[in-house]
């Protein structure tokens, strides 16, 4: 049998990684927090650079002011940019790649071939895929292309550059806005257990949506939580002045190159999704009379729910994160496509130390959100 | 075939072949461009093919302009893989393999490291870096690459080798092999394919990565993804010459795709279906 000896050996051997991993990921995620609650940088008396750096805390002062200072409407404009983005390159990614899995697992001939064209956009860098995108986004680029193929009139949107904004909301409406998404999901879930029939789970999901439209109806976050908390003013709103933000036109063209990347990733998913369901299975639907379409309906779908799942959270997590793409295709200054990542280098670059940790901090809870219950159910499912 | 059968296959065809089409423009219009000079990139021109014989200028002139930092991408990328291929190796051999206390809250933490936003860490991976003497060149980059890779490398060799039965590792035990004899004559010996798909994974993945390129070296010592995105990013951009430097930068990993298309897949496929 091997010996306590060996197993000695095999837990010194893992001890390095794990000390890596515990200082490189966890102390300095812990270490950013603190920075984030400092002053640091954000002193004009106290240099960021100087020998002596004095760093004061200052609690969530810097948090407070990207949600809620006039200065800080950049920051604003990137979480929204982030959440339009996020949407759309997703959505995008499922349906092409969901597409193309499909039309390869027609029996078609030459299916390698299609599959490396679909997938090699996946092999580059995001920097080489920005560099080519904002060429093809060019005026010479594809807006020529109608007119060079069927001589129709150039295309003339300013994919990069335009100002245009749609979809406009004010930001002082974001908090109403989160609390509606808050109860749709709430009455989606309480649709769900009533679907089940898990009546106890059902009247805690429906009892807590209660809580919060009575909360909200006789308006107990904007007399005792936001003041208490400082992020209102004497109107009660959170910011002076409206402040209008929307879907940035511009970001499309950065949207349709990610998706160009992206999407084969997505469809390689859906196919080794497909490819995992038992041929016996759809035969035996065919025997009983199903149509070939009906074999994807009832069949095919609903055994890929999980690889969907997989596919919308791994694409969420990368949107949120995205900074190369961005910082290739329209630079490390504009103002239409920013985005958090651009924000913290930004940040990073002119010393900001505090406010870039209390942006990337608030990066880190956004992606933990979204990957923390899938790591956890993935783990839980393959031990079960 | 009957009559709506060939309908449906000429429809598949008719689809794919456009699909194709439009994921390859990107690609006809980045060599075209990095084929010609400026006067043949107008309006009018730009989707034209190059005149013959092709001229090479642009490559000469980004061969000259990204040759450096070319060279700093090789020795990073040969370094921090193979580093990095064998780290994971000896993870996934004892997390597969061993029984360790504390696995089962372990592994998870570690796998959390490989979907972290890297901008949560940089500002004290930059004061540490500094500390150390290591902020600025491509040793310190290595080693950055070799910690935060740990999470991927390790759950690929990990799903690898629990794989391997473990009749074979009691067998050479009860022989009175140990830790490394096991390893060394057994594991490794099995594990060419694992090391094929981690090495080509992280091989394109450090060749690509900018983040850490652009926060945690200076100039001169940069990997050829930042000054392709600072030329990109910048003013008054020679499209010509930056999309000769996108095919330099393109080609390494292009090649090891195409070349090994399958173990890439398998990479890419690791990194989001566990078990």
């Amino acid at each position: 049998m091997r010996s306590r000896n060996d197993r000695i050996i095999a837990g010194i051997m893992l001890l390095p990684s794990v000390i890596l991993i515990l200082v490189f990921v966890y102390g300095f995620i812990f270490q950013t927090i603190r920075t984030s609650m400092t002053d640091w940088g954000e002193n004009l008396d106290n240099p960021a650079m100087a020998l002596q750096v004095e760093k004061n805390f200052v609690g969530l002062e810097n948090y407070r002011e990207l949600m809620t200072d006039p200065m800080q409407f950049e920051f604003r404009t990137s979480m929204v940019n982030t959440f339009f983005f996020t949407i759309l390159f997703v959505v995008g990614c499922v349906f092409v790649g969901f597409m193309l899995a499909l039309l390869l697992d027609m029996n078609v001939k030459f299916e390698g071939v299609f599959r490396t064209i679909f997938l090699f956009p996946m092999a580059l860098s995001l920097v080489v895929t920005g560099t080519i995108w904002r060429w093809l986004l060019q005026p010479e680029g594809l807006n020529a292309l109608p007119n060079r193929l069927f001589g129709l009139e150039p295309y003339t949107f300013n994919w990069l550059s335009s100002r245009k904004r749609v979809l406009e909301f004010d930001w002082n409406d974001v908090p109403m806005y989160l609390t509606y998404i808050g109860l749709f999901i709430l009455a989606i879930l309480a649709f769900n257990y009533f679907a089940k029939r898990r009546w106890r789970s059902m009247g805690i999901v429906a009892g807590l949506g209660g809580i919060l439209v009575f909360l909200y109806a006789v308006g107990f976050w904007e007399n005792n939580i936001w003041p208490q908390l400082g992020i209102t003013n004497r109107e009660g709103t959170f910011i002076p002045t409206p402040e209008p933000k929307g879907y940035q036109v511009a970001l499309s063209g950065i949207v349709i190159a990610a998706i160009w990347q992206m999407a084969g990733y997505t469809m390689a998913m859906f196919l080794a999704g497909i490819r995992g369901i038992s041929e016996e299975l759809r035969e035996a639907a065919r025997v009983d009379g199903c149509s070939e379409f009906g074999v994807y309906w009832r069949i095919v779908l609903p055994q890929l729910t999980p690889v969907a799942i997989s596919a919308v959270i791994v694409l969420g997590h990368i949107s949120l994160k995205i900074f190369d793409l961005v910082f290739a295709m329209t630079g490390r200054q504009n103002f239409q496509t920013i985005v958090p990542g651009i924000m913290v280098y930004g940040a990073f670059d002119t010393n900001r130390y505090a406010t870039a940790s209390a942006i990337a901090v608030i990066m880190l809870v956004l992606v933990s959100l979204v990957i923390v219950p899938y790591l956890w159910t993935q783990l839980r499912s393959r031990e079960s | 075939m009957t009559a709506k059968k060939l309908i449906n296959r000429t429809i598949i065809y008719a689809l794919l072949i456009l699909m194709a089409a439009i994921f390859l423009i990107p690609v006809y219009m980045t060599t075209v461009t990095a084929l010609k000079t400026r006067d043949e990139t107008t309006l009018a021109t730009a989707w034209n093919p190059p005149d013959l014989p092709l001229n090479f200028s642009k490559f000469q002139e980004a061969f000259e302009y990204f040759g450096p930092s070319l060279g700093n991408s090789f020795a990073l990328v040969g370094t921090a893989t193979i580093l990095s291929a064998l780290l994971g190796s000896i993870n996934g051999y004892v997390l597969a393999k061993w029984r360790i206390p504390g696995e089962r809250f372990l592994f998870p933490l570690m796998l959390f490291g490989m979907f972290l936003p890297y901008q949560a860490i940089l500002i004290p991976l930059f004061e540490f870096m500094s500390d150390l003497g290591l902020y600025g060149g491509i040793p310190g980059l290595v080693l950055i690459h070799v910690v935060y890779g740990i999470p991927i490398t390790t759950l690929i060799f990990r799903n690898f080798y629990v794989e391997i039965p473990d009749e074979m590792l009691e067998a050479a035990a009860i022989d009175g092999a140990g830790f490394w004899q096991i390893y060394t004559d057994i594991v490794f010996p099995l594990s060419l394919p694992g090391f094929v798909v981690v090495i080509i994974w992280q091989f394109t993945q450090i060749w690509n990565d900018f983040l850490f390129a652009i926060f945690m070296t200076t100039e001169g010592n940069q990997p050829i993804t930042v000054p392709l995105a600072e030329l990109s990013g910048g003013e008054a951009v020679d499209y010509n010459l930056t999309m000769a430097g996108a095919i330099l930068a393109a080609l390494p990993p292009l090649l090891v795709y195409i070349v090994m298309g399958r173990y890439f897949i398998r990479g890419l496929l690791a990194g989001s279906i566990k078990g």
